[in-house]
């Protein structure tokens, strides 16, 4: 392929998922519109959701999901030594997502209470940079589908690719949406990356944090804010470590522990 | 019994692909008998019964949207479902149709998926869709528009196809207005002659032969296709409410599966889409039904690799009846879409038709509006046991008759296939 008659490299791609739901997986073979295009700007050589033909020699490795087996971890540092760029895509990997609100009780009780006393492989959640290094972290639960496209663009151009450094907040009030903090809700818009286009509150909801914090936030401001609209610290810390994205900030409180 | 076989055969499948995650395939044939013949779950399990305790309630819909990327409105709407019953509110009218339409778009968008990104290569022998957009640009060019139809119209009526944003506990947090409901039902219109031609592609294939006289298990319309709520209803006679869910599905494990597996009135069941057509055939929109029998296919169908083409049939109904609901949706007054609560303590069951079959969630709420407990159960694991033993019944069988290993290989996966796993959902 040829952009502006200069021949463009085809990198070879794979698309890997651990634990997780593979939503992220399915936004890449959902772009009905530019699905051809996109396979024909990359080769896809391993990609088991869609494809029973698979290779070694990837340049691009996309890793969805968290990790919480020790086999798991092994496979995916084969496909770090593979890979020359990979890439986390989703919350579960960039963060551990939802997977770590489980970690609000002990490991040996989170067990117990779905497989009884059946022995089951599972640890701790971790996300992927806590097993390999990790060259670009895709954000969103799920991924958007053009957001994947528009970081492919990047890596065949060879440019690096810039995620926004402004919060969700921007994009909101760039569509014109009323905004949620006004109908009552609670929104991590002000201190969230943006790049998401702002859809959940485009659709009424508040953002959740899917995509991680902003360049520069002030969780302080939006925690007084939030207690001032009567907002409980529980409930602030629910929404905030829904995806694990926040984590370790002083100002936001922390979720409740069971049986630790 | 005696297999008459000349070479032990020997067949491993490791993470087999074209489904939605992790299953193993396990084959021998050793001196004439079947020494091992399974179908491994090896997801790792994710815990999101555990995830849901000590959150509040609105959350719920949320978060099981999470436990998969395929069928999350489904997930989310059975969990706004089981948490409007335990906290005794009705939703209204509007929230109930959008509901329903959205539901239809993604049943849609699964089935389209699965039929042409995930069964077709088999059928046409590729490894995968991507060889076909050389070889076969007018399939893609069919799956694309239909899929696309089906993500745009999730977009609209639930905020997105995974992990929806506008199904909330008591309704929606908005409804489409009616301008974006006029474009969505000229989208449709269009998008028609696709599924026509669907029907013409799939009618030249054929889907290979093999019976598993099994029990079949699904939702009871009330004189209409089960997708939401309702009894449940087995071709063996069995008929319970929503919340004895748990006489239905009696859960065992086995160490060979992270999945739980289930059982009713014998040794497995099938849920899905051949579940839903076998019992519920009279519920079908006519033009699914006409489609039925071009397909020549009829109430008590035993040959699983036809749930492929129940879901065909099922396309033509939720894309006929989305038709129907939509003009009826214009011409309603939509200015209701959601009920206001007071929190408080209760527990309720949500059932739902999933693309892939039954699904339940329960909900445990205390005073406080938290959870106290949640349970799912996922179609997948009601089919991972009758999987299984369809697969014990096929591969003798394949390999009496002198069928190669590569061949049984090759029939194995797409019996697996056939019954679209979401094993990430069933390993929840």
């Amino acid at each position: 392929m040829n952009y502006l008659g200069i021949p463009l490299e085809k990198p070879k791609v794979g698309v890997f998922g651990f634990t997780g739901c593979e939503g992220c997986q399915l936004q890449i073979a959902n772009k009905e519109e530019t699905l051809a295009d996109l396979l024909e700007s990359i080769e896809v050589i391993n990609f088991r959701l869609i494809s029973s033909d698979k290779e070694d020699g990837y340049d691009i490795a996309f890793v969805e999901g968290s990790i919480t087996t020790d086999e798991d971890a092994a496979r995916l540092r084969r496909i770090r030594q593979q890979a020359k760029i990979l890439i986390a895509i989703g919350a579960c990997a960039g963060f551990g997502g939802v997977h770590n609100l489980r970690e609000r009780f002990t490991l040996a009780d989170t067990v117990k209470e779905v497989y009884g006393t059946q022995p089951v492989n599972t640890g701790p959640v971790r996300k992927i940079s806590d097993v390999v290094s990790v060259d670009i972290k895709l954000p969103g639960c799920p991924i958007s589908k053009s957001e994947f496209e528009w970081l492919v663009r990047h890596i065949i151009l060879g440019l690096e690719p810039k995620f926004p450094q402004y919060p969700v907040c921007v994009e909101c009030k760039q569509r014109l949406n009323a905004c949620v903090f006004d109908m009552g809700m609670i929104c991590l818009g002000p201190v969230t990356r943006a790049g998401c286009k702002a859809i959940c509150p485009r659709n009424h909801l508040g953002c959740w944090g899917c995509r991680g914090p902003a360049d520069e936030t002030n969780y302080e401001s939006l925690v007084e804010i939030l207690g001032e609209r009567g907002f409980s610290e529980q409930e602030i810390a629910e929404r905030a470590h829904f995806f694990n994205a926040f984590n370790g900030i002083d100002a936001i409180p922390v979720l409740e522990k069971f049986g630790n | 019994m005696k297999i008459n076989v000349d070479t032990p055969i020997n067949i491993g499948v490791e993470h087999i692909a074209r489904v939605e995650g992790h299953g193993n395939i396990r084959i021998r044939i050793e001196d004439g008998k079947l020494a091992e013949c399974t179908w491994e779950v090896v997801e790792t399990p994710r815990f999101f019964e555990v995830m849901m305790k000590g959150l509040s309630i609105e959350m719920a819909p949320l978060l099981a949207a999470r436990i998969c990327g395929i069928c999350s409105i489904s997930h989310a709407l059975v969990s706004a479902r089981a948490a409007e019953k335990a906290l005794k509110i009705e939703i209204p009218e509007t929230a109930k149709k959008v509901r329903l339409l959205a539901k239809h778009a993604e049943t849609l968008q699964s089935h389209t998926l699965h039929l042409f990104f995930l069964v077709a290569p088999d059928l046409l022998d590729t490894g995968s869709v991507i060889p076909l957009l050389k070889t076969h640009p007018q399939v893609i060019e069919i799956a694309t528009n239909l899929k696309g139809y089906a993500n745009k119209a999730s977009d609209l009526l639930a905020g997105r196809t995974s992990h929806p944003i506008a199904i909330k506990v008591g309704g929606m947090t908005q409804v489409p207005r009616k301008r974006q409901l006029r474009y969505l039902q000229d989208d449709l219109e269009s998008t028609l002659p696709y599924l026509w031609k669907t029907l013409d592609f799939f009618n030249d294939l054929t889907m290979p032969d093999f019976v598993r006289e099994t029990e079949f298990v699904s939702l009871r319309g009330e004189g209409d296709y089960p997708f939401i709520g309702g009894d449940l209803l087995s071709s063996d006679g069995v008929h319970k409410s929503e919340d004895e869910y748990l006489s239905m599905t009696n859960e065992y494990m086995v160490d060979f599966s992270t999945s739980k597996l289930c059982k009713l009135s014998r040794e497995s069941f099938a849920v899905g889409a051949l579940a839903r057509f076998n019992n519920n055939y009279e519920g079908l929109h006519p033009k699914a039904k006409e489609v039925a029998e071009e397909l020549n296919l009829k109430p008590e169908t035993y040959n699983p690799y036809f749930h492929n083409l129940a879901q065909l049939i099922e396309c033509f109904h939720v894309m006929y009846e989305s038709k129907d609901m939509l003009a009826e949706l214009i011409d309603s007054d939509n200015s209701e879409y959601t009920t206001s609560y007071e929190v408080k303590g209760g527990e309720g069951v949500g059932a739902i038709e999933a693309p892939r079959g039954i699904l339940y969630h329960y909900l445990q709420i205390d005073g406080s509006g938290k959870i106290e407990r949640a349970d799912c159960v996922i179609p997948t694991g009601q089919n991972n046991a009758n999987i299984h033993f369809d697969l014990q019944k096929l591969v003798p069988e394949l390999a009496s008759q002198g069928v190669s290993e590569e061949e049984i290989n090759k029939r194995a996966q797409m019996l697996v296939r056939a019954y679209d796993p979401c094993i990430s959902c069933s390993v929840h």
